[in-house]
C-alpha cells in the first residue's frame, strides 16, 4: 500500500508538471484553434534558457529555504519566460499570424507548429550539445513522512505551486477585462473583433500567458528530473496531449486535472508493468477518451464547461 | 445634412464572385429600415459588406457624409455603427454581463452604467446577468446579441435577421425591443424573413432581388404591394391576408 502511495505521489509531482504544461497548450488552442506542436519543445527551450541564465552565467549558488535551488533560479524563471515569450510572438508574427491571414487550413498551421518544434530542438542542440545536463549536481534529500511516504521539498513545491498557478490563471481568465477578451476570442473571435476588441492584442497576451506556464513547467521538469534536448519529444508532448484531450480541448481547469490523470497513471502503472512502457499509458489514456467521450471530462472551452 | 448612413451603387462579394451588384440605400437618424428579399438575394452581403467584413470593389459607403467604404469593422464600430450578425452572434461560455462587457470593450470607465441602461431595454436578461449565453434561450440570445451591440451607443444598428428561428410570440418580443431602440434614438437598418411583421413596424423597405435593388417603399406600403405579397410574403393572391 505504502508503495502505492508513494507513487501516487510521485505521479502528482509528474502530473502537476503536465498540467501546467498542458494549460499553457490548450490555452494557445482556445485561442488559435491549432494544436501547438511546438509547445513541448518551447518547454525545453526553457529549461535551457533558465540554465543559461543559472549555471552558464553563474547565477547559482545558495539556497531559498529547504528548497534546492537559489534565488538565482527565479531570475532563470524569469528569462525563461522572455525568452519563450518572445519565440511565441516572433513565431506569430512570421508564421502563425501570416498563415491566420491567408485562411490556410489547420494542416498547414499543424506542419508549420511541428517545422518550430525541430527547429527549437536542434537550436537547443546546438548550443547546449546532447548530453543532459543538471542545475545541480549535489544530493537533495527527500524528507520522510507519516508511513514512511518519502518527497523531496522542491516536489511538495510542484505541488503547491501547480493550484497557485492555476488559480491565478482563472483570477487573469475571469476577473480581468484582457483574460474576459481572450475568452471572447476563444469562443467567436469575429464577433469579438466586431465589438471592437483589438484580436490581434489578445492572441499576443495569450502567447505571453501561455509562456509563463511554459517556463515553470520546463524548469521544474529539468529540477525533477534532468535538461535533455529531446525532452520534449520524448517525455512532454504526448503526456500532455493525453491531458489536454482528457480534459476537454481548450479547457484549462481540464487540462490540469488531464494533467494529473496522466501523472498519477503513469507512475502508479509502473506497479504492475516494466518502467520502459510507462510512456505508453498517456498514449492508451488518449486513444480511450477519443473513443469513449471525445469532447473530454469537462467540455471543451476556456471559461470551463458550456 | 447628408443621410446617417448611405450605400451608394455599392458592388461586393466574395473574392472575384460579385453577390450585390449595384445596390444603393439610405438611412436618416432615427429610421427602422427594413431590407426584405429572397433567400440568397445577398442582403447578408451587403450588411458585411457595409459593415467592412467583405471588400467594397465600387461604390460607397458614407457615414455622416464621411466615407467609411472598406474599413476595418473595428474603427466602423467605433465610429458609431453595430452589427448583429444573424447566427453566433453572443459569447456562448461568456456571462450575459461579461457579453455585455465585450460589446462596451472600447468604452473608458463607466461600462458598469452603461450595462445598467441596456438591461433596462431587456428585463429577460436582467433577471440573471450571471448566466452564461450558451445556456439561455433562443429568444434570450438574440436579445443578448442585440444588447452587445448597444453598449458602445451606437448611432447605426445592422441586423441581420434578428428574429429568424424564434417562434411568433418571441418574434413579437424582439421586434418590441427594437422599436424601443428606435425610440432610443438609434436607427436600424435591418434584413428580416418574417416581413410581414418587420414592416408593419419599418419606416421604409427596401426589396433586394439577385443582388439588386428591386423596390423602395414606405414598410405598410411595400407590405400591401402585391408583387411584393405573391413574391415575398407566401401569399398566393393579391389581397395581401390569405396564404402562408
Ligand atoms: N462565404 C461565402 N462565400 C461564397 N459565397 C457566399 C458566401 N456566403 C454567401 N455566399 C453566396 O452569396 C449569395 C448571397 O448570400 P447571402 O448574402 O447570404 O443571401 P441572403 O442573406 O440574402 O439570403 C448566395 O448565393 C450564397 O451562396
Ligand atoms: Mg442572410
Amino acid at each position: 500500500m505504502t508503495e502505492i502511495l508513494q507513487l501516487v505521489l510521485v505521479g502528482l509531482v509528474v502530473g502537476s508538471i503536465i498540467g501546467l504544461g498542458a494549460m499553457g497548450l490548450t490555452l494557445v488552442y482556445g485561442v488559435f484553434k491549432f494544436a501547438n506542436f511546438a509547445h513541448a519543445d518551447l518547454m525545453t527551450l526553457a529549461m535551457y534558457l533558465a540554465f543559461f541564465v543559472y549555471v552558464d552565467i553563474g547565477l547559482v549558488g545558495g539556497h531559498i529555504g529547504p528548497f534546492s535551488f537559489g534565488w538565482g533560479m527565479i531570475a532563470a524563471v524569469l528569462f525563461a519566460w522572455a525568452g519563450v515569450a518572445a519565440v511565441s510572438v516572433g513565431a506569430d508574427r512570421f508564421v502563425f499570424r501570416r498563415l491566420r491571414a491567408r485562411q490556410t487550413g489547420l494542416l498547414n498551421l499543424e506542419i508549420a507548429a511541428l517545422g518550430i518544434a525541430i527547429a527549437l530542438q536542434a537550436v537547443v542542440q546546438a548550443i547546449w550539445g546532447s548530453a543532459p545536463l543538471r542545475y545541480h549536481h549535489e544530493i537533495h534529500e527527500a524528507w520522510t513522512f507519516a508511513g514512511g511516504l518519502k518527497l523531496k521539498s522542491d516536489q511538495l513545491l510542484f505541488i503547491v505551486l501547480m493550484p497557485v498557478l492555476a488559480l491565478g490563471l482563472y483570477v487573469l481568465l475571469h476577473r480581468t477585462r484582457l483574460g474576459t477578451a481572450m475568452r471572447a476570442t476563444a469562443d467567436n473571435a469575429p464577433l469579438a473583433e466586431a465589438s471592437g476588441i483589438d484580436t490581434e492584442r489578445v492572441r499576443m497576451a495569450t502567447w505571453v500567458i501561455a509562456a509563463a506556464l511554459t517556463a515553470v513547467a520546463g524548469v521544474m521538469f529539468a529540477l525533477q528530473s534532468q535538461l535533455r534536448f529531446d525532452a520534449g519529444f520524448e517525455f512532454l508532448l504526448l503526456p500532455m496531449f493525453a491531458a489536454v484531450i482528457l480534459g476537454g480541448i481548450g479547457n484549462p481547469w481540464g487540462a490540469l486535472v488531464g494533467g494529473l490523470i496522466v501523472g498519477v497513471s503513469q507512475e502508479v502503472s509502473t506497479e504492475w508493468i516494466n518502467t520502459g512502457f510507462k510512456p505508453a499509458v498517456p498514449f492508451v489514456l488518449l486513444i480511450a477518451m477519443l473513443i469513449v467521450r471525445p469532447r473530454g471530462l469537462f467540455g471543451s472551452s476556456i471559461g470551463g464547461s458550456s | 445634412m447628408s443621410a446617417l448612413l448611405e450605400v451608394d451603387a455599392v458592388r461586393a462579394g466574395y473574392g472575384s464572385v460579385m453577390i450585390v451588384h449595384d445596390v444603393s440605400l439610405r438611412l436618416e437618424r432615427g429610421e427602422l429600415v427594413t431590407i426584405i428579399g429572397p433567400n440568397g438575394a445577398g442582403k447578408s452581403t451587403l450588411l458585411k459588406a457595409i459593415f467592412g467584413l467583405l471588400p467594397v470593389s465600387e461604390g460607397q459607403v458614407r457615414l455622416e457624409g464621411n466615407e467609411v467604404t472598406d474599413e476595418m469593422p473595428s474603427r466602423i464600430v467605433r465610429l458609431g455603427v453595430s452589427f448583429v450578425p444573424q447566427t453566433e452572434n453572443v459569447f456562448p461560455s461568456l456571462t450575459i454581463r461579461e457579453n455585455l462587457a465585450m460589446g462596451g470593450y472600447q468604452r473608458s470607465g463607466d461600462v458598469d452604467d452603461r450595462i445598467a441602461e441596456v438591461l433596462g431595454l431587456f428585463p429577460e436578461l436582467a433577471e440573471r446577468p450571471g448566466a452564461r449565453a450558451s445556456h439561455l434561450s433562443g429568444g434570450q440570445r438574440q436579445a443578448l446579441a442585440i444588447a452587445r451591440a448597444l453598449m458602445l451607443d451606437p448611432k447605426v444598428l445592422l441586423l441581420d435577421e434578428p428574429t429568424a428561428a424564434l417562434s411568433p410570440v418571441r418574434r413579437g418580443e424582439i421586434f418590441d425591443r427594437l422599436q424601443a431602440v428606435r425610440e432610443g434614438g438609434v436607427a436600424l437598418l435591418m434584413v428580416e424573413q418574417n416581413a410581414r411583421e418587420a414592416l408593419a413596424i419599418s419606416d421604409r423597405a427596401y426589396l433586394l432581388v439577385d443582388g439588386r435593388n428591386a423596390h423602395e417603399q414606405a414598410g405598410p406600403e411595400m407590405l400591401a404591394n402585391p408583387e411584393v405579397g405573391r413574391m415575398f410574403l407566401g401569399l398566393d393572391s393579391a389581397d395581401g391576408e390569405d396564404g402562408a
